[in-house]
Parts: C-alpha cells; sequence; structure tokens
C-alpha cells in the first residue's frame, strides 16, 4: 500500500446520514463516553458508517460524524485514514484481506494469493470489474497459529491451501458463504489430526466449537 | 526551581521548564525541528537528543520536564552518534534538492545537517515522493521535503485556530494536508512558512524569485492595520522581495498577518510616479513644477475656511506634521484623520488608545468587545486574545456582530443597548467586569463609525468607569484602531481647529462651494465623489480612488521608501526605515509638502528630518519615546447623547483589501476572491 487512497470526488455521495437504526447506535456509542469526551467516539462511529456504505468511507460521513461530535473534519479524516481498516473508497462487495505477514508467508501465503488472481484474475489492491472483489494484502491478522489466512468481510478463513482458497472464491462467485473458519479439517486451533494432550478429555458436546 | 547541571555548569530555572530549556540557560544551543517555543510539545523529530546521567538512553530534552539534581551532558560522543542517527534517517526521504529550493541558505535542516549530518547515504532504497498539496495562494508546498515535524499543524490549531491542517495516513505515507486540499481559512497562515523548519512550505509570491543570501535587510514597521507589527523588509535592487515580521514581546511575538507579509506586490502595481495635473478634465503628466504652481494658482484669493485637508489611513506622522504645519499657516483649521468619521474625541489621549497595551490582553481576566471584528480589524491582537482564552479563566463578551472568532465568546448583542444596559450595571456582563482584576473593554471603529458614535464612547467610558476598568497600574479601556496613521496623527492634533469642519463638514461644505480646496494625504478609503466642484490635491503613492477624483497629483513614497514614524493602537511610537527607493519622480512625503509650502510663499521651519522631527516633539513630548508606550491620562471624552438601535458593524468587510497598496496587490484580490467564495480553487488533484 502506497499513500492514502482517498475516492475521487465523481464517486463521493452528495450527502451522508446514519439510518434511524445506526443512528440510535451511535447516540448510545456516544453515550458511552463521559461528558467533554464525546470525540471518543469517532471510531466506533466510523465503522458504523462504513458498515452502513457498502464498507467504505466517503467524505460525506467524515464531514456528518466531524459535525456530530463536534471536531474539525480533518481530525476526523486523519483518524480515518490512520487506520487501515477504513476504506475511503470503494470495495468489492467481497473484500478480501489477505495476510502476508511473515508466519502467512512460511506456510504459503504466496499461493494463496496467486489462487486469487487465477480464479478471480485481480492481484492485491484491484477490484474485479463486477465490483464483486477486491483483494488486498495485509499485515498480521492475529491467527497466525492458523496460518495461512485471510479474511473475508468480517469472517476468518483460515489453514488455506490453493485448492480450499479456490473452492471459497468460487462458492462466493455463486453467491454462497463458505463456512469460516479452519479449512483442512482441524478443529479451530488444535493440532493437525486431533489433540496431542488431555486425549482422555471429553469435552461435553455443547462446548466444541466442530460438528464434525 | 529546580537546579541542574548541564555540561558541568549549574542552573537554576523556572518549574515547569524542559530540559531543553534548561539547556539554552546554560548556554548550549540544542538542536531541533519540531520544537517551537511558542507552540506545544510534540516530541518527535528526535532531534534535540541529550545524554542524562544514570538513564540508559538519550533523552528528547524538548519533552522531558527539568528536575532537580538532573545532569545532563550535551556533547558527548553518545548525544553527536545519537543525532547524527536522527539526523540520517530524517535524511533517508528528505530529497536533498537544496539547489533549487527556496529554504536553501535558511533552511533548519541545511544548517543541522552541516553539524550531525554524515557526508554520505548509506540508503540505496528508492526515497519517497509525496505529492505536492494546494493550501491557497500564499503557501507553495513541496512535500516530499515534509519530516513531519507538525509545527505548522499546531499553529493552525492553536495559534491561529482554525485547526484545518492535519497528518493524514500513517508512518511512511503519513502527509501533512488541509482538508480536501482547501485553501486555509486563516489570517494568519503565511506564518507556517517561517515555522517550516524545511522547504516544504515556503512563500507562493516569493518563489525562485530570490536567494536570502542576496537580500538587503531593513528593519521597520508595518502599516497594513494599526497593530504595527515589527518586520524586515528584504530589498534586491530596488525591489521589495518579501516582507518577514520581526521579534517583538510587546506587539506581534513573531507572528505577522497574511496581508501585511504578502501585499508588499501592491507596491509594484498602480503606483503613482510622476505629478500630473487635471487638464481639460484629463490627468496630464506634469513635472513638480507645474504641479506646484497649478496649486499655488488654486490657492489665489482663498481664505481660510475655504481649505480643508484630509490625512488618510497610511499616513506618516511627518506628512502629518507638516501638513498640519502647512494648513495652520493657510489659516486653516479644517483638518481631519479620521476619514471614516470615527466620532473618536481626540482631547483625551487616553480615550483613543488602547490603553492596557497588546501584552496587556494575557493579564486581562475578563474582555468586552464593542463593535469590532478583531479577526478582521487585528489579526495579531485576535491571536493575542486566543492566546489569553487558551490559558483559561477569562470571559469574553461580544456586542457587534456576530462573527466566528477563534475563541469562545458569550454574544451579548448586536447594538448599543446592550453597552447602554452594562454600563448602567443592569447586565450580567457588568458583574463580570466589576468581579474581574483586569477587566477590558476593547472598542473597534465599527462602534465609531456612526451618528451616535460619540454617544457610544462615552457610553464606553461610562462602562470603564463603573466596572473598575481604570485603576492602579491598569487601564483596561482599549480602542482599537484599523488605520495606522491614526493614533499619531490624533496625537499631532490633526483634527479640526477652532470652528474648523470634520471630514463630514469637509464634504458638505465642498458640496455647498463653502470649501474650495482639498488636500488628501492618502486618503482613499471615503466618498471622493463627494468633493463638489472644490479643488483636490492627492498625495499618495497608489492610483486608487483619490487619485482618481484629483485635480493635481502629488507622488509619495509608500511605507517601506521612507524614513517615517508610525504610532500604533497602543501609542508605541515606531520608525519605519527606508528600504527601497520611491519609482520615478516620487518623493518622500513630508520633503513634498515642505517643498510645496516654498512655492506657496508659507515656508516650513524644517530642511531636514532630524529638525521636522524635533518639531513633532515639540508638539507631541511622547514621540521622544521610541519603541516605548507612554501611558495616558485618564480623563472625560465622547458625549452622551441618545443612541440608535442600529446594530454594530466591523468597518472592514474584506481583510485583504484595506488600502491602496493591498488593493493594487494581485496576491491579495486573489486571497479575498478565495475569501469571498467566488473562484473554486484548484485541489491539485485535477488539474
Amino acid at each position: 500500500m502506497s499513500g492514502v487512497h482517498i475516492a475521487p470526488p465523481e464517486q463521493q455521495p452528495a450527502s451522508f446520514e446514519f439510518t434511524p437504526e445506526n443512528l440510535e447506535l451511535a447516540k448510545k456509542i456516544i453515550a458511552k463516553y463521559p461528558q467533554g469526551r464525546q470525540q471518543s467516539a469517532v471510531m466506533p462511529l466510523l465503522d458504523l458508517a462504513q458498515r452502513q456504505h457498502d464498507n467504505w468511507v466517503p467524505q460525506a460521513a467524515i464531514r456528518y460524524i466531524a459535525e456530530m461530535l463536534g471536531m474539525p473534519v480533518i481530525r476526523v479524516l486523519e483518524v480515518a485514514s490512520f487506520y487501515t481498516m477504513y476504506n475511503l473508497a470503494p470495495v468489492g462487495k467481497n473484500f478480501i484481506q489477505v495476510c502476508t505477514t511473515t508466519p502467512c508467508w512460511l506456510r504459503g501465503s504466496d499461493k494463496v494469493v496467486a489462487a486469487c488472481k487465477k480464479h478471480l484474475g485481480i492481484g492485491p489492491g484491484e477490484t474485479t470489474p463486477d465490483g464483486k472483489f477486491t483483494v488486498i494484502e495485509v499485515e498480521c491478522l492475529g491467527a497466525c497459529v492458523n496460518a495461512p489466512m485471510m479474511q473475508i468481510g468480517d469472517d476468518f478463513y483460515e489453514d488455506l491451501d490453493e485448492e480450499s482458497t479456490g473452492k471459497i472464491l468460487e462458492a462466493l462467485k455463486r453467491g454462497e458463504t463458505p463456512k469460516p473458519g479452519p479449512q483442512n479439517g482441524r478443529l479451530s486451533s488444535e493440532p493437525f489430526g486431533g489433540p496431542t494432550t488431555l486425549t482422555s478429555f471429553n469435552p461435553p458436546a455443547s462446548a466444541g466449537g466442530s460438528d464434525d | 526551581m529546580p537546579t541542574l547541571t548541564i555540561d558541568g555548569i549549574e542552573v537554576t530555572v523556572e518549574p515547569g521548564s524542559t530540559v531543553l530549556q534548561a539547556c539554552e540557560a546554560a548556554g548550549k544551543e540544542i538542536p531541533r525541528f519540531c520544537y517551537h517555543e511558542r507552540l506545544s510539545i510534540a516530541g518527535n523529530c528526535r532531534m534535540c537528543l541529550v545524554e542524562q546521567e544514570k538513564a540508559p538512553k538519550p533523552i528528547a530534552s524538548c519533552a522531558m520536564p527539568a528536575a532537580d539534581g538532573m545532569v545532563i551532558k550535551t556533547d558527548t560522543p553518545m548525544v553527536k552518534k545519537a543525532r547524527e542517527g536522527v539526523m540520517e534517517f530524517l535524511l533517508i526521504n528528505h530529497p536533498l534538492d537544496c539547489p533549487i529550493c527556496d529554504q536553501g541558505g535558511e533552511c533548519d535542516l541545511q544548517d543541522q545537517a552541516m553539524g550531525y549530518g554524515r557526508g554520505t547515504s548509506r540508503y540505496d532504497e528508492n526515497k519517497r515522493a509525496v505529492k505536492d498539496k494546494y493550501m491557497g495562494p500564499l503557501i507553495e508546498t513541496v512535500m516530499t521535503r515534509c519530516i513531519h515535524c507538525t509545527r505548522c499543524i499546531r499553529f493552525a490549531q492553536e495559534i491561529a485556530g482554525v485547526p484545518e491542517l492535519g497528518a493524514i495516513g500513517r508512518g511512511e505515507d503519513m502527509q501533512i494536508t488541509t482538508y480536501l486540499e482547501q485553501a486555509l481559512t486563516s489570517e494568519l497562515s503565511g506564518n507556517v512558512i517561517d515555522l517550516c523548519p524545511v522547504g516544504a512550505l515556503t512563500s507562493k509570491p516569493y518563489a525562485f524569485t530570490a536567494r536570502a543570501w542576496e537580500l538587503r535587510k531593513t528593519e521597520s514597521v508595518d502599516v497594513m492595520d494599526a497593530v504595527g507589527a515589527n518586520i524586515r523588509i528584504d530589498v534586491r535592487g530596488r525591489e521589495v522581495m518579501r516582507v518577514l515580521p520581526r521579534l517583538n514581546e510587546e506587539v506581534n511575538e513573531e507572528w505577522l498577518s497574511d496581508k501585511s507579509r504578502f501585499a508588499y506586490d501592491g507596491l509594484k502595481h498602480r503606483r503613482l510616479d510622476r505629478p500630473y495635473v487635471r487638464k481639460d478634465d484629463k490627468l496630464q503628466e506634469a513635472s513638480w513644477g507645474e504641479a506646484f504652481a497649478a496649486i499655488a494658482n488654486a490657492l489665489q484669493g482663498l481664505n481660510g475656511s475655504q481649505i480643508a485637508a484630509i490625512a488618510g489611513d497610511l499616513a506618516c506622522a511627518e506628512s502629518v506634521m507638516a501638513l498640519k504645519d502647512l494648513m495652520g499657516k493657510l489659516g486653516s483649521p479644517n483638518l481631519d484623520c479620521r476619514q471614516d468619521g470615527a466620532k473618536i474625541d481626540p482631547a483625551t489621549r487616553a480615550g483613543y488608545l488602547f490603553n492596557s497595551g497588546i501584552a496587556g490582553i494575557e493579564e486581562a481576566d475578563a474582555i468586552l468587545l464593542v463593535g469590532t471584528n478583531p479577526r478582521r480589524e487585528a489579526a495579531l491582537i485576535n491571536a493575542r486574545i486566543r492566546k489569553r482564552y487558551l490559558r483559561g479563566n477569562v470571559k469574553i463578551g461580544l456586542i457587534g456582530e456576530q462573527v466566528p472568532l477563534t475563541y469562545r465568546v458569550d454574544y451579548l448583542g448586536a447594538g448599543p443597548s446592550t453597552l447602554k444596559d452594562i454600563a448602567e450595571g443592569k447586565h450580567a456582563f457588568a458583574d463580570v467586569l466589576k468581579s474581574a482584576q483586569r477587566p477590558m473593554l476593547i472598542i473597534g471603529q465599527g462602534a465609531l463609525t456612526r451618528a451616535d458614535g460619540a454617544a457610544i464612547l462615552a457610553l464606553a467610558r461610562q462602562v470603564a468607569e463603573n466596572c473598575g476598568l481604570v485603576k492602579d497600574g491598569w487601564n483596561g479601556f482599549n480602542m482599537l484602531h484599523t488605520a495606522a496613521s491614526r493614533v499619531g496623527a490624533l496625537d499631532l492634533g490633526f483634527v479640526p481647529g477652532e470652528g474648523g469642519r470634520d471630514v463630514a463638514a469637509i464634504q458638505a461644505g465642498a458640496i455647498s462651494g463653502a470649501v474650495k480646496f482639498v488636500y488628501l494625504l492618502g486618503a482613499d478609503e471615503l466618498d471622493t465623489s463627494a468633493f463638489g466642484s472644490a479643488f483636490v490635491v492627492y498625495q499618495g503613492s497608489h492610483g486608487d480612488a483619490g487619485a482618481k477624483r484629483a485635480d493635481v497629483i502629488l507622488p509619495g513614497a509608500a511605507y517601506p521608501e521612507k524614513d517615517a514614524t508610525w504610532v500604533n493602537t497602543e501609542g508605541r511610537v515606531q520608525l519605519g526605515r527606508r528600504a527601497a527607493v520611491p519609482p520615478g519622480e516620487a518623493r518622500e512625503d513630508w520633503a513634498i509638502i515642505r517643498a510645496l509650502s516654498d512655492v506657496l510663499g508659507q515656508t516650513l521651519p524644517y530642511d531636514n528630518l532630524g529638525q521636522l522631527r524635533r518639531r513633532m516633539l515639540e508638539a507631541a513630548p511622547h514621540f521622544a519615546a521610541v519603541d516605548k508606550l507612554t501611558p495616558a491620562a485618564w480623563g472625560s471624552f465622547g458625549t452622551p447623547g441618545s443612541i440608535t438601535d442600529a446594530p454594530f458593524k466591523s468597518p472592514i468587510d474584506d481583510f485583504y483589501l484595506t488600502n491602496p497598496i493591498a488593493r493594487a496587490s494581485a496576491v491579495m484580490a486573489e486571497c479575498s476572491a478565495i475569501a469571498r467564495g467566488e473562484t473554486t480553487p484548484k485541489t491539485g488533484t485535477h488539474d
């Protein structure tokens, strides 16, 4: 990534407002902070705006939030541009963040990126012409134990290889929602092939995350 | 009071000082980029590293509070190595384009690289490049040079009070910009050019025109408003290349308003460079002799009451004195320096001064603004009020236009009735003033340039007296002037004499035929069409409104072209010094009047500037106290009377176009158009 990518004026909507439900939620978020410290709500509000607005924050929303919190507009833009999780330009419906930091890279993230290229025809930082997919490379998403991994929307897809990545992408193309989590059959971050310790311990069915 | 040992020297500093300040107190120079004594501490450039005994690492001295018993070393190999490391990192992404950089020769980075640079670079990767930003018509940006000290951001936020600059992105991608590259809306924006320690923000009008070492530097004073900011005029050959602020804690600190800094290109345009005489209803070039003869001819047979003179806003005290003496010799009592018609009472000096002084604002704990928009009328005084406001514990009330100032005010009302309520103690703000230790009232010209101005002035005096604004060692009655000439001319008595006419009466007389001759000394900001068929002489530097109406034009010198005295709104006498030469046939103003007096057979008794200044001392002894404030005795002023309830209005509609020099400036015209929203500035992203 280089520089701050802000959508050009022709892509910017003229105005932005929270939906009534989100406005309610925004008020609740602001109320969490003590009097005079409402500006602390800037990050959750930006997130709320991004969720409401096709996963990107338009400048109209930045001005809207600045006014809502009584902040200079540039201060809101500083926050929104500092954190890479806020998108300031339109992204595809499926926003794919492939982790390429060292652990994932050692475990084959290059192949995940290559699979994206193969199945979607786009490289990191690009969006498909139909606007369905955007792929970006990101730094560590904190799931190294299940490397390599990628995040699509809010879900982590872990323990990927070329084949499973392709399957997920093809399923997304068909409009399905593939199951998040490890893609190689293991349970969360347990050892591959089943537990090696506490083998006599049988967790109650309700506690497990797997339904294999 | 902590006592520290700096390189073996013991120093004691004020509590709350930083290690850097302690080092300076010990006479040690500490290199720095982000630290600036008038801005908050950022601590992000790391250039000011010093060694502290028992500390494992070098410390950033600008951000470290000085504590008792600290042992600091500033000249050890460890310190030098640490600073060299910082410098090497700073230079990684700095383009090193000093040969084509306007900052070259006066650049902090350049200077400090001489002390701490490695000489060669070990960096083989690609350097970062940053797209330049649009920040308005005054500030040129070369953002690749930026070292992210954030001084400009802190200035905009803290001093200017317009939080429009920010740093977007992070790490290597961090970029300084205004929101979506809009022009800065501050009247003080040019100061970020001085603050920028590298060549990232430079002056756009000055870009690529001169090198710092080619310029002849002259210390002078500014005349764009009545603050009397101290300036340095940089000249190459005959041309004024730029104007910079000069440090004066009492007046402008180290700031300068944009008009004072950038209007100098107006000195090159629309200049009057030779005398003109109107013949056949057309102004035609003439020699000095012809012009003087035309004046002598027009004065033939007129008695004193048919002659009048008006001094404009930029007139220096010398020319005002000379013109007053000439009018005296011609027997005319019709003099006025209040071309805007302000009902200032010239009898009591304390009644027309900013008595507390500009620095006095910092002591005030309650401020009442009456009919003034200090942001436009005196941007530097506005910055002082903001400085005071940021320290807290001050109440600021505003009667007048509800304008965006850079601090929070209690809006009390729009017109004189609110002032009356305060004067009579019926308003809650009267109690605020009464209970304050250092209460202050600032009355602007907007409250006085109206029919009931004298009554409003009397009300303001009543507020001052009833609410304890005037007490031992403190006079909180402050008048804010907008004209650089005004206080000096009032001090010298350039006001109607016995039975004399003021500006309105001069104009009425000119229309009725009672006044047949009017001498305009740089007076342009009045209705110049209202002089009837009177013979008008205009003496000034620019072909503005006054020259257009004139029958004879006498070309004078503009402020950088003469040795002259101005008295600022505080009553501070300051000397301007000649930095350039007037164009063509133009001459210093007092000399023109002296030469004219000779032709008229009324020779003035001074042949040089020294004799004229001695004459000024006779008229007003405080002119001897140059650069100092002479306290004025309190007295009675203003005329109690009926008031109307028309709202106050600031006399300045357009900050950028208040005088002939500014109106001739292309830069000011562009600023004005942007401020009025008439042109959409280019954003830099789509050109």
